[in-house]
């Protein structure tokens, strides 16, 4: 697969995500499934009032609506149609000076989430992994930096750092734009990168990045998980991961196209919601050529990894 | 919910109950842990319970640091002359207060007296009406009083509402109380939280769901899907998931942050007000909570709701009402047990604040089990289209008149849909002759909806008013509604309204951004109001939670949705995907705030400037 492919199919699936998910809640194809239950006529007003609560949700005949995302019609109203030509800080009784007045709309936040700090055991070894994303700043523009790597037997075996400007272009979607730096035991790459992160109908987190570096070399990664609540501490997280790269890089041990991907399961245990101990499995899989450099180094291209860690943020 | 479990790892069951029910002694220190010593040293424990009360036309307030410890864990509170809640101030119609604030925090501070209607630089919102009162400073206060009833005064800076900053403002009529009660006691609302406030808040900002602790699990799931079948469990849950919302979002706090307090006492605490068998007891409500909205009850005793929002209402009996901060309700009870409790159930059953009304200290009666969570339905979230099968159907057909027919399919699936009631309203249409004489129901999303800051739209909203809120539908109780109030003598202000201004109160819930028409404040400009216009304001609700909307400097006048008076209200809660809309008088010049009355929202955004001019 070249350059030119990996870049076509980074498209698409980039494409996809928000199509899939911003659009599909978005742009008019959502379709609300509206009316359907028996009224009850001679209630009370007050039963009437009441009567929705035992209503299913779904148990109902269609009516479109678009109640999410999309497009403002060209006849939107203006929210500032009422100020009359005032500003907060400006015209007839504003107080004297630079606004004083700040919410928390302008003021910025930040938190460093692990999402995965584990010990992975498979058939042949032990390594230690890590899984990292921070940000900083306010609701619709901030900094985030994203970390991922694992470490065997005391050396840093590879590490993807990144660092990115993340805008928000939907209501759950973040575009996301910077640098990716890979670090490890083969040679260090760089890499232009713009993804997009947030969160799909059915609540899947979704992560999806294209990456374009020196040589003419591209890459792609796509990221989903999802929270799956058995009680209201014991969460059930899937996890899945594929990698598509769009040329050759041997000394990386990476071949061109579909490289690996990986699908885990971690149970944690939420002593509190940001201190979570977990225990799960993942299987990974190596493809085409970088299973064959993988074979040629003697190491398996498919592997189970039973993993003990602990999630946290602050 | 299961035994919480400290970050440090200690199970602490114990504690658990200990920090939902509070200390019984809340508020009085026992052993500080170093930290706080020097502090306490300086200045004596927070007075809790029922307040000082504080009378005339001069009074001193200061505002400090002092410490309290609700839950176990020693805490310093932002404080009005050392008491939560704050003193009671009773004062008189006709009279003009000078009211001198000091400030000892380190930090800037200031007083709002809401719902009092007076010149905007006496309102006390920094950066609005006055530029805030700094360390060391003391800021006099002075307005004549022109109105009466029960209000309340809290800080408009930063969070220190939430820390302890709040108390009630009695304003006795002139020429005497015309309500006959032997006792009058304030029952003050309000939570309290460990953390502090904004670390809440960058918690809410990172996991909005944080202190939800009744998320729909696969456990829920499968129970449902044995009893009403797997169809009926997916079709309960697909929407919402579709959607990316949640059916149990009632409330951004809950019991697993926050202690809830009635006059300054935690439910093991149980604050008691004492009568006499045979009286007749007056209690003052005042939600003068940070977050929380509560539902409060008497169970075994009726109360009779004779007062809100300061403003008398024809005399209505109920057995249950919902408020959320800002609002008040005064109610007559006459209770001839021996003991009753006042159960104040938080709005997302997450616990309660409570207290008793004996003949004696020490007695005390049952306390209720918290009523189940319930799900927000279809009608929260998509208004009339949502609720139509069950919505009052003149309210329905007042939703439809405007709007072009063709473009609703649905409207022919209604089964049982009351026509005659339909076609009755659009004859009524047709003969009506001032297109401002009710409500517009034309729905107008601002452009800035469409974006990031807004998580959904309701294109149909509900307009009745008659609905007590979820978790209160069909309880087998009488829960008050807005429809029931009735404020006595009819508007201030007879003149119809001469425009609309339409605002739509919006929020992203996975962002944890709270806005109007999807702008946050900064973004915004000011609504301006030409001095002395009658003006209705349209409140549109784009989300799935209720919001008390807090208009200073004049009074909204609630209506129905066919345009005739309600009540007069300061704070008047929006339920999810509802219309209202209230008349407003443009009679204060100046600038004022409007706002969600819950803090994080409030603080989030959802608040606007308005200008009269």
């Amino acid at each position: 697969m070249n350059t030119l492919s990996i870049l076509a199919a980074s498209v698409l699936v980039l494409g996809a995500a928000p199509t899939l998910a911003i659009a599909a809640g978005a742009q008019g194809q959502h379709v609300m499934e509206a009316a359907g239950a028996q009224p009850e006529s001679g209630a009370s007003p007050m039963k009437q009032a009441a009567a929705p609560a035992a209503m299913p949700m779904g148990a109902m005949d269609h009516g479109d609506m678009n109640m999410q995302g999309g497009s403002a019609p060209a006849d939107a109203r203006d929210p500032h149609a009422y100020s009359g030509g005032y500003t907060l800080d400006s015209g007839k009784y504003a107080l004297a000076g630079p606004r004083q007045l700040r919410l928390a709309d302008e003021h910025s936040f930040g938190t460093l989430l692990v999402d995965r700090l584990e010990r992975v055991d498979t058939r042949d070894a032990t390594s230690t992994a890590f899984d990292a994303q921070a940000w900083f700043g306010r609701d619709y523009d901030r900094l985030v930096v994203k970390a991922e790597g694992d470490y065997a037997n005391g050396r840093l075996e590879e590490a993807r750092t990144e660092l990115l400007w993340g805008h928000a272009i939907a209501s759950y979607w973040d575009a996301q734009l910077g640098l990716r730096y890979d670090t490890g035991e083969g040679p260090d790459r760089s890499w232009l990168a713009f993804g997009i992160q947030g969160l799909a109908p059915y609540w899947f987190e979704l992560d999806a990045t294209a990456y374009v570096g020196n040589e003419g070399r591209s890459a792609l990664r796509v990221e989903a998980e999802y929270e799956l609540p058995i009680t209201q501490r014991l969460v059930l997280q899937p996890r899945g991961e594929i990698n598509l790269y769009g040329k050759k890089d041997e000394a990386n041990g990476m071949g061109s196209g579909l490289t690996d991907a990986t699908f885990g399961l971690r149970l944690r245990y939420e002593v509190s919601r940001q201190f979570a101990p977990y225990i799960g499995v993942e299987w990974n899989n190596k493809f085409g050529q970088t299973a064959d450099l993988a074979r040629a180094e003697g190491a398996s291209t498919r592997e189970t990894r039973w993993v003990a860690g602990l999630r946290f943020w602050f | 919910m299961p035994a919480r479990f400290s970050p440090i790892g200690t199970p602490v069951t114990l504690n658990r109950r200990r920090f939902v029910q509070g200390l019984a002694a809340g508020g009085v220190l026992a052993g500080l842990p170093g930290l706080l010593h020097a502090a306490a040293d300086r200045a004596p424990s927070t007075v809790t319970g029922a307040a000082p009360v504080l009378r005339g036309t001069e009074i001193d307030l200061v505002v400090a640091e002092s410490p309290v410890n609700f839950t176990g864990n020693p805490r310093m509170a932002t404080t009005i002359n050392g008491s939560i809640p704050a003193p009671t101030l009773r004062l008189r119609e006709g009279d003009t207060v000078t009211i001198r604030v000091t400030n000892r925090l380190r930090e800037a501070t200031s007083i709002h007296w809401h719902g009092i209607i007076l010149p905007y630089q006496m309102d006390g919102v920094p950066g609005i009406s006055f530029a805030g009162i700094a360390p060391g400073e003391t800021f006099t206060y002075r307005f004549k009083l022109e109105q009466t009833g029960t209000y309340w005064y809290h800080s408009h800076s930063g969070m220190q509402e939430l820390t302890g900053m709040y108390g009630a403002l009695i304003v006795e009529p002139r020429e005497g109380e015309p309500v006959r009660a032997d006792r009058d006691y304030v029952v003050q609302l309000s939570d309290w939280t460990d953390e502090a406030p904004m670390q809440v808040f960058a918690k809410l900002k990172t996991q909005s769901d944080y202190y939800n602790y009744n998320q729909p699990t696969v456990a829920d799931f499968f129970r449902d899907a044995s009893t009403d079948g797997l169809k009926s469990a997916i079709d309960k849950r697909k929407m919402w998931n579709e959607m990316r919302m949640s059916p149990t979002d009632l409330a951004d706090l809950s019991g697993a942050t926050l202690t809830f307090l009635m006059n300054g006492t935690t439910p093991a605490g149980n604050w008691t007000g004492l009568f006499r068998r045979g009286e007749r007891v007056r209690l003052r409500f005042i939600n003068g909570a940070g977050n929380s909205f509560y539902d409060v009850r008497i169970p075994g005793l009726k109360m009779t709701v004779i007062q809100s929002d300061g403003v008398d209402v024809e005399p209505v009996t109920v057995d249950e009402f919902r408020f959320g901060p800002g609002e008040t309700y005064d109610v007559l009870v006459e209770p001839k047990d021996d003991a009753y409790t006042l159960f104040a159930q938080a709005m997302d059953r997450s616990g309660y604040a409570r207290g008793t009304l004996a003949v004696q200290p020490g007695l005390t009666a049952p306390v209720p089990a918290l009523d189940k969570v319930e799900w927000l339905t279809m009608a929260d979230m998509m208004g009339a289209m949502g609720g139509m099968a069950g919505m009052d159907h003149s309210a329905m057909a007042g939703g439809m008149k405007d709007r072009n027919h063709t473009a609703m399919p649905m409207q022919h699936n209604m089964p049982g849909m009351n026509h005659g009631a339909m076609a009755m309203d659009h004859s009524q249409h047709a003969m009506a002759e001032n297109p401002l004489d009710k409500a517009s129901q034309t729905v107008r999303h601002a452009r800035t909806e469409y974006g990031p800051s807004t998580d959904m739209r309701v294109d149909m909203p509900r307009t009745n008013l008659d609905d007590p809120g979820i978790g209160l539908r069909n309880n087998g109780r009488r829960v008050l509604t807005l429809a029931d109030l009735s404020t006595v003598g009819g508007p201030i202000d007879p003149r119809g309204a001469e425009r609309e201004i339409e605002l739509h109160l919006t929020g992203n819930m996975e962002r944890y951004a709270w806005s109007l028409d999807g702008l946050e404040f900064g973004q915004s400009t000011p609504v301006h109001l030409r001095y002395g216009e009658r003006v209705r304001v349209i409140l549109h609700n784009d989300t799935m939670m209720t919001h008390p909307m807090h208009l200073h400097g004049m009074w909204s006048e609630l209506e129905t949705a066919d345009g005739a008076f309600q009540a007069r209200r300061h704070t008047i809660p929006v339920q999810p995907a509802q219309r209202i809309s209230f008349l407003v008088t443009a009679d204060a010049l100046g600038r004022w705030a409007w706002h969600c009355h819950l803090m994080f929202h409030m603080d989030a955004g959802m608040f606007r400037q308005v200008v009269v001019s």
